[in-house]
């Protein structure tokens, strides 16, 4: 089953976002439910540190056995950070997706994020998918 | 609405990620589809595979009607023996791939691709009136398990007391397994040794907990698509739809070997075949290893790494759990000269060319 931690908040493409309420800074991954549907994950590519992104922008890729999906920024901003340990073990999205399955940290700009999810309501989402 | 096998509850019960296939909903994957891949490798694993099609084809006349409707020299085939084997349109086009058990003197059973076996059983019946043959379809009356890996004949052992060390490859006997009825076939899609179970659809479910029980001290896991997919790619082996289509005859997949000219008789297929078989085909199905970590997948053009023209195209691809990095077949053009890479949503990675099969088992 899948878990939707309570402090995260989430998108439709199944992205999480920690540490938005606290801090300019936020990391970005992908959600437990997401990795349960892809299978096994072989391949990450992470954006760049320092580009510029844009909310609802195709910014990365992951790759499983069966399938391709691209990851979606969730935020605009600037990418601060990526984790190159998952880049190397794509297989921590399966085993730990809400930690060191990480993907990237975005430097938020002052825009006003648009349609994040509450836990709550990500599990509504995925109830309905699966 | 997908048509479940008799399997079904025990499938949601192990927790498996099911997946419409053919019409079917059939187990992609019970956990981790590499953890299913590399169980088989290493120790064994466990299919349901009651998607398949299973056609009897009886009757003094059912060789010759055999010999006539399919590529293959069936006539010659000893009973209790399996052969490959294809049939094709008039065009030469394959329509199916196929494997066919002789079960007797006058009994044959054709097991078919779950997304084609309706067509083939309709193809049988035409071809075969003229002979005395009688051609039924009982693909519902049956289910198919199978135990593929280089445990599975102690597995096995542990249930039926068939003679499995005197059951050749290609070769089935019928036996009781667990009580049921059976026939064992070692036959199979993995590239391991194996075991295919043809049983009554309402054994289906004991059978499947007598061989989970057996299997459980030697490794045994049950296995989805996701890895009997990745497993019949790293042996080379296609898959309808795939590497097989009614445009490719059996030249073109490098399996003109299957086309028995040497039969007697005329067969459907054969003239167009023939003429197929004197010419050099113009694209070959060829092994791709990638260079990076991207996967090629079904439908991605192969190109030039120098220039980027396109000469030819995956027709399926995965990581290879076995080789440690993404592999592929493709047709590519036989004129095509210089280094490969596959256009991989828009990025060209470079390939290069490898022999068929990707893996062979040691032994």
């Amino acid at each position: 089953m899948s878990t939707y931690p309570e402090d995260l908040q989430y998108t439709k493409e199944h992205e999480w976002i920690a540490g938005l309420d606290e801090s300019t800074t936020v990391t970005v991954g992908i959600t437990e439910y997401a990795a349960e549907q892809l299978g096994d994950v072989v391949f990450v590519q992470t954006p760049e540190v320092g580009s510029t992104i844009s909310a609802g922008d195709a910014v990365g890729e992951v790759e499983s056995t069966k399938s391709v999906s691209d990851i979606y920024a969730p935020v605009s901003g600037e990418v601060v950070e990526v984790n190159q340990a998952v880049v190397d073990d794509p297989s921590l999205v399966n085993s730990d997706p809400y930690g060191e399955g990480w993907m990237f940290k975005v430097r938020v700009s002052d825009e006003e994020p648009a349609d994040l999810l509450t836990a709550e309501e990500y599990a509504a989402l995925t109830s309905g998918e699966s | 609405m997908s048509r479940p096998t008799p399997l079904r509850e025990v499938h949601e019960s192990l927790g498996a990620t099911l997946t419409d296939f053919a019409g079917w909903l059939m187990p992609l994957r019970y956990g981790s589809e590499s953890a299913e891949h590399n169980a088989v490798r290493q120790a064994a694993g466990l299919f349901d595979l009651s998607h398949m099609g299973e056609i009897h084809v009886t009757g003094p006349g059912a060789a010759a009607a055999l010999d006539f409707a399919l590529v293959g020299h069936l006539s010659a085939l000893a009973p209790g023996r399996a052969r490959y084997t294809m049939i094709c349109a008039e065009d030469g086009g394959v329509l199916d791939d196929l494997i066919v058990y002789r079960l007797a003197p006058e009994t044959f059973m054709v097991v078919a691709n779950a997304s084609n076996y309706p067509m083939v059983a309709r193809e049988l019946t035409e071809r075969a009136a003229g002979y005395e043959a009688a051609v039924e379809d009982r693909s519902e009356t049956y289910a198919l398990i199978a135990v593929q890996g280089p445990r599975s004949a102690e597995i096995l052992a542990r249930v039926t007391d068939a003679d499995l060390a005197g059951l050749k490859y290609y070769a089935g006997l019928p036996g009781a397994v667990a009580g049921s009825d059976a026939l064992i076939a070692r036959t199979g899609y993995t590239g391991e040794d194996g075991f295919e179970l043809f049983v009554a659809a309402a054994d289906a479910v004991p059978l499947w907990r007598a061989l989970s029980e057996a299997g459980e001290p030697y490794g045994l896991r049950p296995a989805g698509l996701s890895a009997r997919d990745t497993l019949r790619l790293e042996a080379g082996m296609p898959l309808y739809g795939n590497e097989l289509t009614r445009e490719i005859t059996p030249f073109e997949a490098g399996l003109g070997r299957v086309v028995r000219f040497d039969k007697p008789g005329d067969f459907v297929g054969r003239a167009a075949l023939e003429a197929r078989a004197k010419e050099e085909p113009r694209r070959r199905l060829t092994g791709l290893a990638a260079l990076g970590r991207r996967v090629p997948r079904h439908g991605y053009p192969v190109v030039l790494r120098d220039g980027g023209e396109v000469v030819g195209e995956v027709t399926s691809g995965a990581p290879s759990q076995t080789l440690g990095r993404p592999i592929a077949m493709a047709y590519v053009d036989a004129a095509a000269t210089g280094a490969l890479a596959v256009d991989i949503r828009g990025n060209h990675e470079p390939v290069e060319i490898v022999d068929l099969p990707f893996y062979r088992r040691s032994s």
